[in-house]
């Protein structure tokens, strides 16, 4: 066949017309995760699923996690993304901040539906991760049976890893120190129970080598820099489950946090974006993400959706559950700027 | 001395010792070389125009706009006119009047219906710990009106405590000293003066002394390294020195991330270093590098060698070997003749090149976050960490603030010693 001129012209005329009506007719949702394995398994839990069923398109977008970006575009009055996800604590600064949207539950689904925390003013849960301990049982003859055994250099001796933020590290400590999970919040709202937090940590100083990102725990084990790390039990199943590392999770003392999404103020597509969280928010479909990464579903009724052979890795697994403290986002509000700068002095003395 | 002196010949200066005879026509010569000169001037401003506004408009007025929230602060002040009002007339010891704490709830009320209620708490919450869940705990109670608000503010123990009012009070005026000194670890104490913070919460001023000490290292690092491989590439033949020089710009060209990434592969404790220091004997235990002052340290000085170099090198290149020559030919020792003549005309080139490092050295961000350890973060990553975790940007500016002011001192300090025309960048 000769391409002639007017063929080709015809040709680009009516691609031209066929993109130009896509870009009219389809409607986009714009989503803004925090990358790597969890935007994955987002995307075959969720975006595709979604798109096909609602023939909404997806487009994903990727950032740090830091919600100074989202301020500036809320503060230009210009916010090109719809939905972003964001951690628990980021949630409460983004609300106090007025740059996330309060959402509107009778949209999404029931509050009480959700696991106490996990549905907040301005951002609803997406999953629950657990803050564990991990180790190399090459390297560490004994295993420890706690999280809190981080604390314990003479049974376990050489680095160890926790992640440079006093949460989770702070209430570790009084953990080991002797308060009891259900005390951990009052007594660190003191300015003695911070003292001794902090007391605590002093005697593990000299060991421990800090981390910054979720990628580094399993890597600090991997290439013998530390004996153990405290890490997000997604990253270190990931590295058993896909690059055959021989590492071991410590559940017992966890922490369980929520990963959270939430509508910047000022987002183009609210009703897309509510469509969106409704979708995500049923109990079926919020199980479907722990096949793809483990970490737990936020609906209370989900826990029958999870699939069988998923569960045992997630961390509101019944056998995880046996001790563990629920960060206490409200608390973190509180206190979060004063201990992370007295946290920064404690770490430069 | 004298090629280091400016000459004063090639600066026209209007002579001022003519007769009184020509002192008329001199003016009008004066004047007409005047407006000439203003003529040249507005065309040349013309000219730049285009630029100026771009500066102007993309980089000098954010930076003010965003500096001023050092100093400005009007969140607290916005959200509760009516205690602002009620506080005018309180001695600032004690508890104020109930007209206070009337004013307070009706402004907290007035907040919650506007929906500022949340920033109000974040903004005193940066200044009082614990202030955030204190205010909208007192705002769900006075919403829900099933008591005076009288009543409801003096059940909450938190608005009766010793420290809250004074915050409030400060709160209430706009422009406020509170973030530049809490940038200084200084702070306002009861009885009006200035105090240092407690130990445990003093951090800044370390901080700015470790980033300014790195810089310093730094400079020094690439200057004893950069010197005497300027003065090589200088001195070799045309085509060698080509491909010298390509070998030091050929990392200048790779991405600072990249780099930084490379030399965490290097540094770490079962990396290259480690494996040949050990293998030389010259360690006998594996050393940590990564998440250290030395690693930091080895990082910054290859990041920032060609900026040292290169202005070293412009100058070098310039200098006649000849002159060296005669100096030995004069009976000057090869150090005397490298410190008298050789020295002196280098040395523009190397405090240029000092001075670039440096500076650039105060802004290292991304280097300290991924080699450095814990006490090893220099100021940007507390600048960056207010302004992408905290969203506290008034701290973030007055720690930027401070940071330009120390920088633009130190500048001009060099500036008066060297004189700025005689530095000699690329």
């Amino acid at each position: 066949m000769k391409i002639t001129k007017a063929r080709l012209f015809a040709f680009a005329a009516a691609t031209a017309f066929i993109t130009m009506g896509n870009a009219a007719f389809a409607e986009e949702l714009s989503i803004m995760a925090s990358g790597g394995a969890w935007q994955d398994a987002q995307r075959k839990a969720w975006f595709e699923p979604f798109s096909k069923e609602t023939g909404i398109k997806i487009v994903e977008q990727e950032y740090l996690g830091d919600l100074g970006k989202v301020k500036a575009m809320v503060d230009t009055g210009n916010v090109p993304i719809d939905l972003v996800t964001v951690e628990t604590a980021t949630v409460l600064q983004g609300c106090d901040a007025g740059i996330l949207e309060r959402l509107d539950y009778s949209r999404i689904a029931p509050r009480e539906k959700f696991i106490e925390g996990s549905a907040l003013d301005c951002g609803v849960g997406l999953d629950a991760y657990g803050d564990v301990l991990a180790y190399d049982p090459n390297v560490l003859k004994e295993a420890p049976t706690s999280v809190l055994d981080i604390f314990d250099t003479t049974k376990f001796p050489g680095k160890r890893a926790m992640r440079k933020f006093p949460a989770q590290n702070l209430e570790w400590a009084l953990m080991a120190d002797g308060v009891a999970a259900a005390d951990v919040y009052e007594v660190l709202a003191t300015p003695e129970g911070v003292n001794r937090a902090f007391k605590k940590l002093d005697t593990i100083k000299q060991d421990i080598v800090w981390w910054d990102a979720g990628a580094q725990p399993p890597q600090l084990l991997a290439s013998k820099e530390v004996v153990m790390t405290t890490a997000w039990n997604g990253r270190i199943q990931n590295a058993i489950d896909k690059d055959g590392a021989p590492f071991k999770i410590v559940w017992n003392n966890q922490i369980l946090e929520y990963d959270m999404i939430a509508i910047p103020k000022g987002a183009k597509n609210p009703d897309l974006a509510y469509k969106y969280l409704a979708y995500i928010s049923q109990p079926e479909i919020n199980a479907k993400l722990a096949s793809y990464i483990t970490y737990g579903p936020v609906r209370i009724d989900a826990a029958s959706f999870v699939a069988p052979d998923a569960l045992p890795k997630l961390p509101n697994a019944p056998d995880h559950m046996t001790a563990y403290l629920v960060a206490d986002t409200e608390f973190w509000g509180d206190y979060g700027e004063d201990l992370v700068k007295r946290f920064n002095a404690w770490l430069a003395q | 001395m004298s090629a280091l002196e400016p000459t004063k010949l090639d600066r026209p200066r209007a002579s001022r010792n003519w007769s009184a005879a020509d002192s008329g026509a001199a003016k009008s010569v004066a004047a007409a070389l005047r407006r000439a000169d203003l003529g040249d001037r507005l065309r040349s401003l013309t000219l730049a125009a285009p630029l100026l506004v771009l500066l102007a408009l993309s980089f000098g007025i954010p930076l003010v706009l965003l500096l001023s929230r050092a100093v400005y602060d009007p969140t607290i002040a916005d959200a509760l006119p009516q205690t602002s009002q009620a506080l005018r007339g309180w001695n600032g010891t004690g508890l104020p009047d109930d007209a206070a704490f009337l004013a307070l709830a009706a402004d907290l009320r007035s907040n919650q219906a506007k929906g500022t209620a949340y920033e109000l708490a974040k903004s005193l919450n940066a200044r009082l710990p614990g202030a955030r869940s204190q205010v909208l705990k007192t705002v769900r109670q006075l919403e829900a009106a099933d008591r005076p608000p009288l009543e409801v503010m003096k059940a909450v123990p938190f608005w009766s405590a010793p420290g809250t009012w004074p915050v409030i009070e400060s709160g209430t005026h706009s422009v406020t000293s509170f973030y530049l000194l809490s940038a200084l670890d200084l702070r306002w104490n009861a009885d009006g003066g200035i105090e240092r913070v407690p130990p445990e919460q003093a951090i800044f001023v370390q901080v700015f002394m470790r980033t300014f000490l790195v810089a310093a290292a730094v400079t020094l690092a690439t200057l004893v390294l950069g010197f005497p491989l300027a003065y090589l590439i200088a001195s070799v033949p045309k085509g060698l020195a080509a491909i010298l020089i390509v070998a030091v710009l050929l990392p200048f060209w790779t991405s600072i991330l990249v780099r930084t990434a490379a030399w965490t592969v290097l540094l770490q404790k079962f990396g290259l270093v480690n494996d040949l220091l050990l293998w030389l004997g010259v360690a006998d235990d594996r050393l940590d590098l990564m998440y250290s002052r030395i690693g930091l340290i080895i990082a910054m000085t290859h990041i920032q060698l060609p900026f040292t170099l290169l202005p070293i090198y412009s100058v070098m290149r310039t200098i006649q070997p000849s002159q060296m020559k005669a100096a030995y030919s004069l009976g000057a020792k090869p150090f005397t003749a490298f410190r008298r003549v050789y020295l002196p005309q280098v040395f523009p080139g190397v405090m240029a090149g000092c001075l670039l490092t440096f500076i650039l050295c105060l802004g290292y961000y991304i280097t300290p976050a991924l080699i450095g350890g814990a006490s090893d973060q220099l100021i940007s990553n507390f600048i960056a960490s207010y302004v992408n975790v905290e969203l506290n940007w008034e701290m973030a500016a007055a720690l930027s603030f401070i940071l330009l002011v120390f920088t633009l001192a130190l500048f001009g300090i060099f500036a008066r010693i060297l004189g700025l025309d005689r530095l000699k960048l690329v």
